[in-house]
Parts: structure tokens; C-alpha cells; sequence
């Protein structure tokens, strides 16, 4: 039987010089120069190969909220984003705190097949911070579980904590914490400083972020385990994380596309689609958070894709939901942010999209560098598009996209799973 | 456009219209007990003043003078961005059983002067109310018509008639302006 | 003017217009017939998501001085915690024709919500929203701050005023800050630190942990309610060291300038932030403030629906 071979005509790996990637039995089999490769042809020429985009932070919302978001439509979302691969957070109905949650979860993405979904386990039983869930089973689950999350709540509790970065150690997994100390942050509403006393709504300190997080790094030192801090949202946040993996801590950070570009003063609308966890911080937030993911110290981005039905927005502040889209915007506010700015080049995007998000999920078969033999998870963009941002368009099942209208730079264009094209032209190819 | 503008009354007419009203108001009320004088924002405050002074030195004796103000009364107000209110000042004593002498400087369509009427029949009952306008342009449209009329003006619709008063205006004078020739 | 949301939406020009229109409007507190026919044919509609029988009995009667129909809506007690649905609320005061909503909610930024979702075309009025502001509670005490120190006319340039008690949850003291400086007022905002909000150092007005050292230096002072729940969220020790500190009594009284007039919104808590005696003394003026309330929400109602539907300009 002939070899099915995909090329991918005259694109620039890492906006390098232009080649043939040629793609066959799902791995890339040859780079060959421009114009010379045969086979099934994908015209890319101009465009930008990178490794297909890998999301640590996604909420899929299956089981439960289905009205929502649901594997199949958050991987359609995930696809026209340029993922490949995307962690579904384990903060659904029932809670993804066992071995069969997680299966039903990695189940569904296998079945819709436009990203390989990897579930996060909850770190406790029902999110409740109090008893640990069977991480072990979870771990050796036909999902394979090595990331742990009580995603939405703080495992706040340092003894539980503890045990929990002791015991993922046995299968090397990693706790990726959401950091908010839950007394500084009752009622919380927005992040608190001058604006949030104006506008009469309750404070989110950064404190209460930052606090955790030096907790948390010290207790990864003391125990010798692997922590991941989720969307880092403070100066001082950094500061901690700087110090930690200064002295060797295996500590790693992720930054939300949102919290890159967003401030707090959107909040002064009162419009909920504004309104998330960890809240919009200040312009100075933001210009830290650039700098430590040119630099490394944030390690990731991460979409924190958080879908909302219509209602759950459409209401006043203190009623509405948290959390943002991310999935169909991050890139394009990546390149907004990080590559336009000049903080990062192509290969260093790539870096912190790809190659760091699999590696602290351990989502084996992504984050490889394009060359031959590698899988061939290949997202293809074109860096000098721009478009207009129209939630109604989006393959996400819901709207709360906080870019509406806006004009972002940079297009998915094609993506390549496992060698098989997810998207085409910059729409899906199934 | 070429928009005509002339004065129709100076100064010196001015003077002559209120005296010449004031006389009428006392010989038509037979003196001036029992008188109040309600002027209507702005203009119309400070030509009851100048009525009360004239029917003062005329009389000798003080005359009540006053100001009602008829804006929240108006059935115009949708049509133009909400207006700052005037002071109402009714003397003391009211206007129950008393002539009340509305003033006005222009009367024009007469819905000031209906709306002063319903203004009043709030405040109080007085034995009857009668109307001065400095100027009556015509162009009625309610049944109403002064009972005394300083000089009366012949305009066209388009035209604009101005009162101009010392105490708001730093001169006294009356002009047609505008309107297409 | 189309909404009265927050009192920072004010300038000077259309707050001293609102205050002037009030005191003419208050000249109908003396006559037999005390309606105007102004608004005969407009709705109101009092739209309380929390109790506060004085604010919508206070806009209830301006409403109806006015000729304005008014309808009470209390969506409060009708459902579960989350509440009625302001959407649905909203869509259906809407379907009824509502002129003008009087809004009060405990949700900062509830009457923001209700002007600029695009569920109702009315004008919204704020009577209260959660800790963020209560505009016509502010125009009503710089109106009796006005009377009494001003002589009833003008802006209040150069006059000092306490806020003392809780600031932090306080909507009152927000909108008071706002439009006393905006009228040329100067404010000093007195608490323990833990009542006062994250960065007050960067409002528009003086701060001072201390009672005792601002008194002498002021012409009005505003004593605001302190809920005893407080007390337990940790924010002061007790109820008792918290009058000892921040309570106006009877000694306090004596530091004030002779000439100094004392404010509280209402309702008291006597014994707590202000004591029996001087809740009850010459120098309180809580009674009229109850009485220009009236006033200055008539001037309101009739400044946002007295003239063209839509004149399209900024909001007040
Ligand atoms: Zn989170």
C-alpha cells in the first residue's frame, strides 16, 4: 500500500527559511527544500510552521454543563486555535476526581479526535479540600492522569497540600495550583486597589495569590515535588516564582492570554464579560507578566478557557460567572502581546505554547521540535493576518470572548494532528 | 439669508407702556387695594416690579408684586431638553380673593399664559386674574387675550420678537428679528 | 440628562442645577395643592431589590408630586438567595412602559447594568447599590449642608465636612466624597483603618484614624451607620470600643465649632455611632435631610423626564 504523504509547501518552520514539510504516517518523514516535495499538497507558503499548541488549562465543562461547552465543541474551538493538544480541568459535574471521570473525559476527546485531550485530575474528593482523591488510579487510568487540579478552588489547606505534592511524586505527576487564599478572598469581586473601592466592589488582593504561592514553593522544596502554579496574575507573583526557581524549585508558572493584555480598568463597565479568576490586574501586572514569560520564569501560556452560557453573563456583576474564552484568541493575543512587542521571537512562542506546556503535562507525542521523526503535530499560521473578533462565529459553544469586535493580528491557518489535518484553510477539515 | 432686525420699542417707549398699563390697572380696578402683581420669568418679574412702582407713585401706596414661574406647568416640555425652574414668589397674604394682574413681556400664543393660569389655580382662588403683556405679536393659539397690551405688534411667524430689560439685558429695548424678507 | 447613576457623573453646573430646581420644588411643601402636573402620563417604576422603606417611600412621593405614575416593585423576598433576575425584571418593566426605573440593589454596578445592557430604554436612577453609591442621597445632604451653611444658594466652596464610620461598605460616603468636592466642599473621611477602602489615599478627600483631632476643624459632620455584624468579620473589637472611638457624643459635640451641623443618613443606630442626646439635639438636622429628600428626587425626576425623551446628551 502507498504511503500517504501530506506536504506542506514552501512554510517557515519558526518563520525561519521557507521548506517542504513533508508529513507521513504521522510523524514528519522529510524536510525537503521548497517547491521540491510530492504528495497530498497544502499550499503554506509565507506561512509559519511552529509545534501544534498545547493548552494546560481548558475548561471543557463535560459532564455537567454541557450547555456550556463539551469536549467535542471546546476541541473544535481548541483545533481552529491551533492546539493539538488541550488539559480539560476537572471542575465538572460530577467532579473529575476518579479514575472514571477522567476515562469518560479522555473517552470523548479520542472519540471527537480534533485535539488529544488530556484530563486533569481533582486534587480532592468534589474539590472540597479536605480528603485527597484517588490520584493514583487516576494516574494509571487509560488517561493517564500526571496533572492534578482543584482548578477554581485553592487546595488551601497546607497539610493536604503537602501530602498531595508527596504523593504525585510515585508517578511523577504535578499539582498545578490555583492560588487564592480563600479568607482574603470572600465575595471577591475584582482586583483590589484604587478602582475596586470606587466602584464598591469587593477586593481580590494580589496578596492573596502571592501568599499561596510562596507557601506552596516552599513546600515543593521541603517535599522535593513538582509544582505548576495556574494563570499567574501579579508583579509580585513573579517575584515569588523567580525566587523559588532561583533556588532550584521545581516550580513552573502559566500566564493567561487575558492577563497579558487586560486590565482592570475594563471592570469600571460593570460588563461581566470582564469579570474573571484570578481578576484583570493592573498595567503593571501586565508588563511584569510579559517580562517573565520573555524571560521564562512564567513558563506557559495557558488559556484558562472558561465558557459561560449567555445568561450567566447577561446580568449584574456580583451574579455573573467567572472566566473568559481563550482557546480561538490565543494566539493572535500572543502575537499581540509577546511578538509584536518583540519580547519573544518565533521560536521562543513556540517555547512557551508548546514545548513547556507538554513538558510540565507530560503530553507525550507534543511540544516536539519540527524535524524529522518527530511527531507531527504542526500548527500553521500567518503572521501578518489580522482579523475582527465575532464571538457569534466562534466553534466554542459559548460567547463570553472579552475581544469582541476587537482586531487581533496573527491567523491559525492549517493544523496538522498526529499527521492528519484538523484545519484547513483556516476552517476545520472534518 | 438676509435677516432683517429693527427696534420696534426704545426706552423711552418702554417707560411710556408701563406707565400708560399701570394707569389702566388702576383706573380699571378702581384703585389698588386687593391687587397683586405676578410677573412671569424671567422679563416678566421685572416688568411687574416696574408696574407695581408705577401703580405705586400713582397711588401712593405699595402694591403686592410677585413672580410665578410656569415651567413645570408648560405642555411644551417634551419638546425641549428639561429647563432650569424660576422662583415662584407669591407675597405674603396669597391670592386668595385678591385680582391677580399676570405679566408677561411678549404674548404670543398664549400658552404661557394658560399654563400661569393652571399654575394659579394651584396656589390659590383669586376674585379674577387679568393679563399685561409689554408687546402682543398675535398669532394666538388658545383663546386668551390681554387685557393690557403695551403696543401691539403685527409679525410674521418666522420673525422673532426680543425684550431686552436693563435688569437682565443692560438695556431696554424690543426688536423684530429674522425672519426671510 | 439621561440616568443618574453615580454622583462622579456630575459636574458642578448640573449639580448646583439639581440643587437650584430642588429648592424651588421645595417652596410646594408650604401650598395646599403640593402637586405640579409635570410628569402626568410618565411611569415610574421603584425598583427595590432590598428593603429600604424610606428611599422608595421618599422617591414614591417626589413621583407623585409630579403627577407621575408609580409603580413598587419589590423583587426582594419573591425568590431564593440569588435573587429575581434583573434581565427579566428589567425586560418586563420594559414591556410596561416604564419612563424612569428607581433602582436599589446590592450588587455594585446593578443600575450601571440597567442602563447600558440595552434591556430597558428608560432612564435609570441609582437609589442605592450595594457598597459602590447613592447619588440622591448625596445631592440631599449637600442640599441641607447648603441651607444651612450657604444660605441655600451656590456651590459649597470652601466648607469642611466629616464622613465618619464605615466607609469601606459605605455607598453613602462614596457619593458624598464625589459630589462635595465636585461642589468645592472639603472632606475628611474618618475611620479605623480597617473601614476604609484600599487606596482612599487616592480620593478626592482627607483621611484621619482620629475623631477627636478633626472635629474643631469642621463645619458639618456626617455620622454613618455601622452595622453591629461588623463586629464580627474582625473589622473593630466591639461595639463599645468602637463608639468610644468613633462615636459622636455629647464631650464630642463640644469640639465641634459652634456653627456645626450634624448629618446622618439614617436609619441610626443611637448608642452606637451617635448618641440618643445628640441624635435628638438642635444641631442634628436628620429631619430635614428627610425632608429634602423629597426635593431633591423630584428635581431629579424632573430634570431626567421633564424635558425631551432622549435630548441625547451625557448622562448626569
Ligand atoms: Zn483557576
Amino acid at each position: 500500500m502507498p504511503q500517504v504523504k501530506t506536504v506542506l509547501r514552501g512554510v517557515r518552520p519558526y518563520g525561519e527559511d521557507p521548506v517542504d514539510i513533508v508529513v507521513a504516517a504521522g510523524v514528519i518523514a522529510e524536510i525537503a527544500a521548497a517547491g521540491s516535495a510530492a504528495g497530498r499538497v497544502i499550499e503554506a507558503s509565507g506561512l509559519i510552521a511552529l509545534p501544534g499548541f498545547v493548552d494546560i488549562h481548558t475548561h471543557l465543562r463535560e459532564p455537567g454543563r454541557e450547555d456550556a461547552e463539551t469536549v467535542e465543541t471546546g476541541s473544535r474551538a481548541a483545533a481552529l486555535g491551533g492546539f493539538t493538544a488541550v488539559f480539560a480541568m476537572a471542575n465538572t459535574s460530577p467532579v473529575a476526581d476518579t479514575a472514571g471521570v477522567v476515562e469518560q473525559v479522555w473517552h470523548l476527546g479520542k472519540a471527537t479526535g480534533l485535539v488529544d485531550v488530556f484530563p486533569v485530575g481533582a486534587v480532592t474528593v468534589g474539590l472540597g479540600g479536605e480528603q485527597l482523591a484517588e490520584l493514583g488510579a487516576m494516574a494509571t487510568s487509560a488517561a493517564q492522569v500526571r496533572m492534578f487540579s482543584d482548578d477554581g478552588k485553592c487546595v488551601h489547606d497546607a497539610a493536604i497540600m503537602r501530602r498531595a505534592l508527596e504523593y504525585v511524586k510515585a508517578f511523577d505527576g504535578v499539582i498545578a495550583q490555583h492560588a487564592q487564599e480563600p479568607r482574603l478572598t470572600v465575595d471577591a469581586q475584582m482586583n483590589e486597589g484604587v478602582l475596586s473601592g470606587q466602584l464598591g466592589l469587593t477586593g481580590w488582593p494580589g496578596v492573596a495569590e502571592e501568599s499561596i504561592i510562596a507557601r506552596d514553593v516552599l513546600l515543593a522544596e521541603h517535599v522535593d515535588s513538582r509544582l505548576h502554579v495556574c494563570h499567574v496574575s501579579t508583579a509580585g507573583s513573579v517575584e515569588v516564582i523567580k525566587w523559588a526557581k532561583s533556588r532550584g524549585i521545581k516550580v513552573t508558572a502559566e500566564v493567561t492570554p487575558h492577563h497579558l493584555l487586560l486590565t482592570e480598568d475594563l471592570v469600571a463597565s460593570y460588563d461581566p464579560v470582564y469579570k474573571v479568576n484570578p481578576p484583570l490586574r493592573t498595567s503593571a501586572d501586565v508588563t511584569a507578566l510579559r517580562a517573565a514569560l520573555a524571560a521564562g520564569t512564567i513558563d506557559a501560556i495557558a488559556t484558562d478557557h472558561a465558557p459561560h452560557p449567555h445568561e450567566d453573563k447577561d446580568c449584574e456583576w456580583a451574579a455573573a460567572a467567572f472566566g473568559m474564552l481563550g482557546l480561538q484568541t490565543a494566539f493572535s493575543i500572543a502575537v499581540l502581546t509577546m511578538i509584536n512587542s518583540g519580547l519573544l521571537d518565533w521560536r521562543a512562542l513556540a517555547d512557551r505554547m508548546s514545548v513547556r506546556p507538554a513538558r510540565i503535562g507530560r503530553a507525550h507525542g507534543h511540544g516536539h521540535e519540527l524535524k524529522v521523526g518527530a511527531p507531527a503535530n504542526i500548527c500553521v499560521v500567518d503572521p501578518g493576518a489580522s482579523w475582527v473578533v465575532e464571538p457569534a462565529t466562534f466553534a466554542s459553544k459559548s460567547r463570553n470572548s472579552p475581544y469582541s469586535g476587537m482586531t487581533l493580528p496573527g491567523k491559525v491557518i492549517h493544523v496538522l494532528k498526529a499527521g492528519k489535518p484538523t484545519v484547513e484553510g483556516g476552517d476545520l477539515a472534518c | 439669508m438676509d435677516s432683517a432686525r429693527s427696534v420696534v420699542l426704545d426706552a423711552g417707549d418702554i417707560g411710556r407702556a408701563i406707565r400708560r398699563i399701570a394707569h389702566e390697572v388702576v383706573e380699571r380696578n378702581k384703585g389698588a387695594a386687593d391687587l397683586v402683581l405676578l410677573g412671569i420669568p424671567t422679563r416678566g418679574v421685572f416688568l411687574a416690579r416696574r408696574i407695581a412702582a408705577a401703580i405705586e407713585s400713582i397711588e401712593g401706596d405699595a402694591v403686592a408684586v410677585g413672580a410665578i414661574d410656569v415651567t413645570l406647568y408648560r405642555d411644551d416640555l417634551r419638546l425641549r431638553p428639561a429647563r432650569a425652574l424660576e422662583p415662584t414668589a407669591i407675597p405674603t397674604g396669597g391670592i386668595d380673593d385678591k385680582v391677580v394682574v399676570l405679566i408677561d413681556d411678549v404674548l404670543f400664543s398664549g400658552r404661557t399664559v394658560r399654563s400661569a393660569l393652571d399654575a394659579l389655580n394651584d396656589i390659590g382662588r383669586p376674585r379674577a386674574v387679568q393679563l399685561a403683556a409689554l408687546v402682543d405679536r398675535g398669532h394666538r393659539e388658545l383663546p386668551i387675550r390681554a387685557d393690557y397690551v403695551g403696543k401691539n405688534l403685527p409679525t410674521a411667524l418666522a420673525e422673532q420678537v426680543r425684550v431686552r430689560l436693563i435688569e437682565f439685558d443692560d438695556f431696554d429695548e424690543v426688536t423684530i428679528d429674522g425672519g426671510a424678507r | 440628562m439621561r440616568h443618574l447613576l453615580s454622583a462622579g457623573d456630575l459636574d458642578v453646573d448640573s449639580a448646583c442645577l439639581i440643587l437650584d430646581t430642588a429648592a424651588q420644588l421645595a417652596s410646594v411643601t408650604d401650598r395646599t395643592v403640593k402637586k405640579f402636573p409635570t410628569l402626568r402620563g410618565r411611569t415610574v417604576v421603584n425598583l427595590f431589590f432590598e428593603d429600604s422603606t424610606r428611599t422608595r417611600i421618599s422617591f414614591e412621593i417626589a413621583a407623585k408630586r409630579l403627577s407621575a405614575d408609580v409603580i413598587n416593585f419589590a423583587a426582594k423576598g419573591s425568590s431564593v438567595s440569588k435573587g429575581e433576575s434583573l434581565k427579566d425584571t428589567a425586560l418586563t418593566l420594559e414591556a410596561v412602559g416604564a419612563d424612569a426605573v428607581v433602582i436599589r440593589h446590592g450588587s455594585s454596578g446593578a443600575p450601571h447594568r440597567l442602563a447600558t445592557a440595552g434591556w430597558i430604554q428608560g432612564s435609570v436612577i441609582n437609589a442605592g447599590d450595594g457598597t459602590h453609591e447613592h447619588p440622591t442621597q448625596a445631592l440631599l445632604d449637600a442640599f441641607t449642608i447648603r441651607h444651612h451653611l450657604r444660605d441655600g444658594t451656590g456651590d459649597l466652596a470652601g466648607v469642611r465636612v466629616a464622613i465618619v464610620g464605615d466607609i469601606l461598605h459605605s455607598r453613602v460616603a462614596r457619593s458624598n466624597v464625589l459630589l462635595l468636592r465636585t461642589l468645592g466642599a472639603y472632606v475628611t473621611v474618618v475611620a479605623p483603618p480597617t473601614l476604609l477602602p484600599y487606596g482612599v489615599s487616592q480620593w478626592p478627600c482627607a483621611v484621619s484614624y482620629d475623631l477627636d483631632e478633626v472635629l474643631p476643624h469642621v463645619d458639618a459632620v456626617m455620622m454613618l451607620r455601622v452595622q453591629s455584624e461588623r463586629m464580627h468579620a474582625a473589622y473593630f473589637p466591639s461595639v463599645n470600643e468602637y463608639s468610644r472611638r468613633y462615636g459622636l457624643d455629647v464631650r464630642r459635640m463640644g469640639l465641634l465649632p459652634p456653627h456645626a451641623i450634624v448629618l446622618h443618613p439614617g436609619p441610626m443606630n443611637r448608642g452606637m455611632e451617635i448618641s440618643a442626646d445628640v441624635a435628638d439635639g438642635e444641631r442634628a438636622v436628620m429631619v430635614e435631610q428627610v425632608a429634602n429628600g423629597v426635593s431633591i428626587r423630584m428635581a431629579v425626576l424632573y430634570l431626567l423626564l421633564g424635558g425631551m425623551a432622549d435630548d441625547g446628551k451625557k448622562e448626569i
